[in-house]
């Protein structure tokens, strides 16, 4: 009935209906243009010589395309190691955090045991209480261990969040139980439930998961300021910071920078933008 | 199939076992459940459980890393409310917050709305109003910075465009500053939180919205009536996570104004930075993060408390 009702309206009214998508389409299409200015303004800035950046009237299309800036800013700074410190930074974490945080979901959702409601409320809690809170106590730690300036301190503080136990636990949940039933009394050990059960079929929530902890490693800024102060360990996101310090007015190239930090997420993006979706609204929805 | 599964544990149930036997399969489970939960749980107590902990005592002691800490009292906490640019800092994160909240929200329920509907390309309009979300602060920072450029900047040219004479200097004039600020970070959160939304309107029943068609309700009394109290629970979750958000507020403003000019945009995180980690007073940022803990706790608490009054009328 519903979707009869639907279906027949647009004919029926013709040509208004038709009006009304067109008026629909041009809002769509503004808003849109609004929210993604910023980015042609960084491409096109990108693409310019440095005393074309900021002209009155702008200039949307370079007048003569500088695909130069785009080789030479490696030269200016070391690009690759910030890069490579970013990439492995953020492979690694991810992959702690996406191990470590489907196999605790697993304890916290399919194994029943004394005190494991009370200790998921901590873990709740903690999500909670900002970083900025407890990061005082958490750098002397790291001080004392001598660990400061060094990957390590970044990867212990980054690899075991809450969030992503969070995450899988409400994933996990939505399995029914009686798949576990089954498999245990098909001799099946709970870690093998998990390896051979749990992963596979919750293969949508490990990759929301894991493009979400890949990309705020990525974009993170606050922690690498803080632990690592040696050049040669920087993640991209310290090495634009300080680019931009040291060459303040070479604007096409603070964009030509900009663009290749932003490349390699966006590329993410492009390929797994439903697990991103999805895994928003699912550890919204649940909490 | 699933009838022979939930068959299984109600035949185990059938003929109760001895309690020895059901206090070893407890004690097993207690075993496996904690090796699952070990290894994260193993870094999440020494790095994140330990130091909020610690955090709360060490407001109460001053330390240095040169001397040994010592018991304080309040004395972190008398510093603080005399303490000039912490005061600012307070001031200037209220200021955010009560920008930042009101305005990622409406942007974010207007996008909800507006691309809550089944028609071809709405996937690409989703994905370009989130995207912003998950490019790095710092790139955004650096062109939101050249956007608001006073005298070269695109949005004084359009402004003057629009026929405004003397455009605002943004991030260079301490009045306006925050305001740039609050703009970049609601163009940047507003697709995170248009998700949720979008999730909170998929989950209202369509049949509310018949049969308010068919009582003859117009599109503003649906939108009162169905779509406003059916994402209730959407709307405080926004609301609890925006605050918490704001109240964290650090990357952009570092690199956007690192909380200048003077200390117009100086927010609470950048505070608890300078004092704690630059300056080595441990206790007193602690003291500071503790305000800031608290704020964050006062905030999520009243949002609750009103919310389930509002659920209970």
């Amino acid at each position: 009935m519903t979707t009869a009702d639907t279906a027949a309206a647009p004919r029926a009214r013709g040509p208004l209906a038709l009006a009304r998508r067109a008026v629909l389409y041009a809002v769509l299409a503004l808003a849109a243009l609004a929210i993604l200015v910023p980015f042609l303004w960084m491409v096109s800035a990108s693409l310019k010589r440095n005393n074309d950046v900021f002209t009155i009237p702008i200039q949307w299309i370079p007048q003569d395309f500088q695909w130069g800036n785009f080789t030479e800013i490696w030269t200016r700074v070391p690009l690759d190691t910030y890069l490579g410190n970013t990439v492995f930074l953020s492979l690694v974490i991810t992959f702690l955090q996406v191990l470590t945080g489907s196999f605790a979901a697993y304890g916290f959702a399919k194994v029943r045991f004394r005190g494991r409601d009370t200790l998921f409320m901590l873990y709740i809690a903690t999500i909670a209480v900002p970083w900025q809170a407890y990061m005082i106590p958490q750098y002397i730690m790291m001080q004392k261990a001598e660990l400061t300036d060094t990957f390590l301190s970044l990867i212990l503080i980054q690899a075991f969040g809450a969030f992503g136990v969070f995450l899988m636990r409400q994933y996990y949940l939505t399995i029914p139980d009686e798949l576990c039933e089954a498999a245990r009394v098909d001799g099946l050990s709970e870690y093998g439930i998990w390896a051979r059960i749990m992963l596979p079929l919750s293969k949508p929530a490990l990759a929301s998961l894991a493009l979400l902890t890949f990309v705020n490693t990525w974009n993170d800024y606050m922690g690498p300021f803080i632990y690592l102060t040696s050049n040669d360990l920087w993640t991209i996101q310290l090495g634009l910071r300080s680019f931009v310090g040291q060459y303040d007015a070479d604007y096409a190239m603070m964009m030509t920078g900009s663009v290749l930090s932003v490349l390699p997420i966006m590329i993410i993006f492009l390929l797994g933008q439903r697990h991103f979706i999805q895994g928003i609204a699912s550890s919204g929805m649940k909490g | 199939m699933a009838d022979l599964l939930t068959a299984t544990p109600a035949t185990a149930s059938a003929a109760p076992p001895p309690r020895a036997r059901d206090r070893r399969r407890a004690r097993r489970n207690t075993l496996i459940g904690w090796s699952f939960i070990l290894p994260n749980f193993l870094g999440f107590a020494v790095l994140t459980l330990v130091p909020v902990l610690a955090a709360f005592a060490l407001s109460f002691m001053e330390w240095d890393s040169y001397n040994p800490p010592e018991w304080v009292g309040l004395d972190n906490f008398e510093r603080l409310l005399n303490d000039e640019s912490t005061k600012i800092a307070l001031r200037n994160t209220a200021y955010y917050a009560l920008g930042h909240v009101p305005l990622t929200m409406l942007a974010a329920l207007g996008l909800a709305l507006l691309l809550n509907r089944k028609i071809a390309g709405v996937g690409f309009f989703r994905a370009a109003a989130f995207f912003p979300y998950i490019t790095s602060m710092v790139a955004v920072a650096i062109v939101w910075n050249m956007l608001f450029n006073p005298e070269f900047g695109p949005v004084n040219q359009f402004l003057q465009f629009l026929g405004v004479d003397s455009p605002p200097g943004w991030t260079t004039s301490t009045t306006w500053a925050m305001p740039a600020v609050i703009l970049t970070s609601v163009w940047r959160d507003m697709g995170y939180y248009m998700v949720l939304f979008l999730a909170g309107l998929q989950a209202i029943p369509v049949e509310q919205y018949e049969a308010a068609k068919v009582d003859g309700a117009s599109t503003w009394q649906r939108f009162r009536a169905v779509t406003l109290p059916g994402l209730r629970p959407v709307t405080f979750l926004v609301l609890v996570l925006l605050t918490v958000q704001s109240f964290k507020v650090f990357d952009l403003i570092v690199v956007m104004t690192d909380g200048g000019p003077g200390r117009a945009t100086l927010v609470l995180s950048q505070q608890i930075y300078r004092r704690g980690i630059v300056e080595g007073e441990f206790g007193y940022a602690s003291a500071i993060s503790f305000v800031l803990f608290l704020l964050v706790l006062v905030f999520t608490l009243v949002q609750f408390w009103i919310n389930n009054r509002r659920e209970r009328r």
